[in-house]
Formats: C-alpha cells, structure tokens, sequence
C-alpha cells in the first residue's frame, strides 16, 4: 500500500523539497515546448518587469503533479490536477536553484476510494500554487 | 479593449498528435519523474499499461500549443505579449500512453472581466483514434489591460 492509498481524510502528507536549477528550465523548455525566455533569459525577464529568469508555472504544476504520483505509487492514478499560479519562482543562476517546498493534505475520500488532495508549494515561505487540488483514484 | 463576449462556445480547427516514447521519457527526465512506468515498456506493462504512461501534465505538450494558436488568432484581438497564465488543469478519463494518437479541440469557454483584465478560459477537449475521451485540460489566462487604458 502507498501513503496515499492508506491516508484518511485529514492527514497531512510527507512533505519534499524540490530544487530548480537554471538547467532544469532549459530542459523542462526543451520537454514541454515553451520556448518563452522569461525563463531562461534574465535580459528579456528583467526587461519585461520581472526580478529575473522565473520557473515556467507548468514546471513548478508538474514538479507537484509528480510528488503526488511518488505518493500514490502510481502515476496513473493521479487523474486530475488543477492549480492557480499565484508568485513566480524566481530562479538564480547558480548552482544551487530555487527551493520548493512541497506538502499536502488529504481533504476527502469518496466511495470509489478517490482520494482529493489539497497541496501546498512554497518558495522562500509564500505560496507559488494557490488552490491546488490532486485527485487520485487507485485503479 | 475588452475582448467581445461573442467568442465564448467558438471552437478552432482539430489538431492532431502523435504521443512518442521519446517525448514521454524526455519531459518525464524534465521533471525528475523517475517511475519506470514512464519510460520502460516492460516495467508499464507490467504495472498493467498497454504502453508506456505519460506524465500527468504532458499533454500540455500539445493542449498548449493548441491553445496558443487560438490566442495568436488575431480575430480574438490578444496581445500575447500582455498575458499571464493564470490556472491550469487537467482531468483525465484514461492514462495517456506512447502510440496513442490523439485529436484537440480547443474551445473559448468563459471570457469575463476582472478589473479591466480580460481573463479568458480556453478548454481543450483530447479524444483518441477512437473517439474515445482522454482528457480535458483548461487554461486560464489573463490579459492584462495596457497600463495607459
């Protein structure tokens, strides 16, 4: 049984902390196709307003997506994600990244055993995910 | 200039794609999704997959593209330099798995006005060769009003 196929609703989940180096946003553009330089170019970033190259909000949804997969044991049973992108995740260029701190929360268990879970993911203690909700449903 | 009401149902030619292995295990790498259900045949098929499963956001892949040739049509009248993506989701009725050729359909669902912001929600309906459901994914991106407006 994985964490989540064993979690009542109420219990808090094993919270992990995922790093984003300035690599990781080359790839994650390469992977998914959105070649926006916002995120990986710090003149455009800072000329658009921004404090300097951001995470793609897709990586830091995914990055969520998939902590919620390592929990449930099966990545196909996370059927469906949605979230609100609320602050950027500002990545520096170093070696080290940006830190996202990941968590959440079993809120309900329907009859099917479909688990909703409500999660968390901050960067430098505010928000980054606002409303994100996972729902996962063993198969 | 608020975008006109009008478009809301309107829906854009299909598009269709084709899911690879390779894609899967290079956004699956992307993403440090490690589960050998993502990138070894064997491994998915044991866990009782046909074929090797996509990640829960990989069909962005194609529902982002597809929807961002909606926002590029000028009829819609967005600047995409001004937008923000606001909230993403994806519901899935079955996994996505490699071989699996898929059609989107990209549909205006809402547009309302947020304090002179358009914010605009795209759907994007993804059925297989079948015609079977896969899923649904939704983005919702904001407009932002141009500062002088």
């Amino acid at each position: 049984m994985s964490a989540l196929s064993d979690a009542a609703a109420g219990d808090q989940l094993e919270p992990r902390t995922a790093m984003i180096t300035r690599a990781d946003l080359v790839a994650y553009a390469g992977a998914s196709g959105d070649l926006n330089p916002i995120h990986w170019n710090e003149r455009v970033a800072v000329d658009v307003g921004l404090p300097g190259v951001i995470a793609h909000g897709m990586l830091t949804m995914s990055l969520a997506a998939r902590y919620v997969a390592d929990l449930a044991g099966d990545p196909a049973a996370v059927v469906s994600f949605s979230t609100r992108f609320t602050r950027p995740v500002v990545v520096p260029d170093d070696d080290t990244g940006a830190t996202v701190e990941l968590g959440g929360k079993v809120t309900e268990i329907a009859d099917d055993g479909a688990r909703t879970v409500s999660i968390t993911a901050t960067h430098e203690g505010k928000g980054v995910l606002g409303k994100a909700v996972a729902v996962v449903r063993p198969r | 200039m608020p975008l006109d009401a009008s478009f809301v149902g309107r829906t854009w030619p299909a598009e269709t794609y084709e899911v690879s292995l390779a894609k899967i295990r290079e956004f699956a790498a992307a993403i440090g999704a490690d589960d050998p259900v993502h990138h070894d045949r064997e491994a998915a098929r044991a866990a009782g997959h046909t074929d090797v499963v996509a990640p829960t956001t990989f069909p962005v892949v194609f529902t982002w593209p597809a929807t961002r040739r909606v926002v590029d049509d000028p009829a819609l009248g967005l600047d995409f330099t001004r937008v923000v993506h606001r909230e993403q989701s994806i519901e899935l009725s079955r996994p996505l798995y490699a071989g699996d050729v898929v059609t989107s359909v990209v549909v205006v669902e809402d547009i309302r006005d947020l304090a002179g912001n358009d914010v605009i929600t795209f759907r994007c309906d993804v059925t297989d060769a079948d015609g079977g459901d896969v899923l649904t994914t939704r983005a919702v991106l904001v407009g932002r009003a141009e500062p002088d407006a």
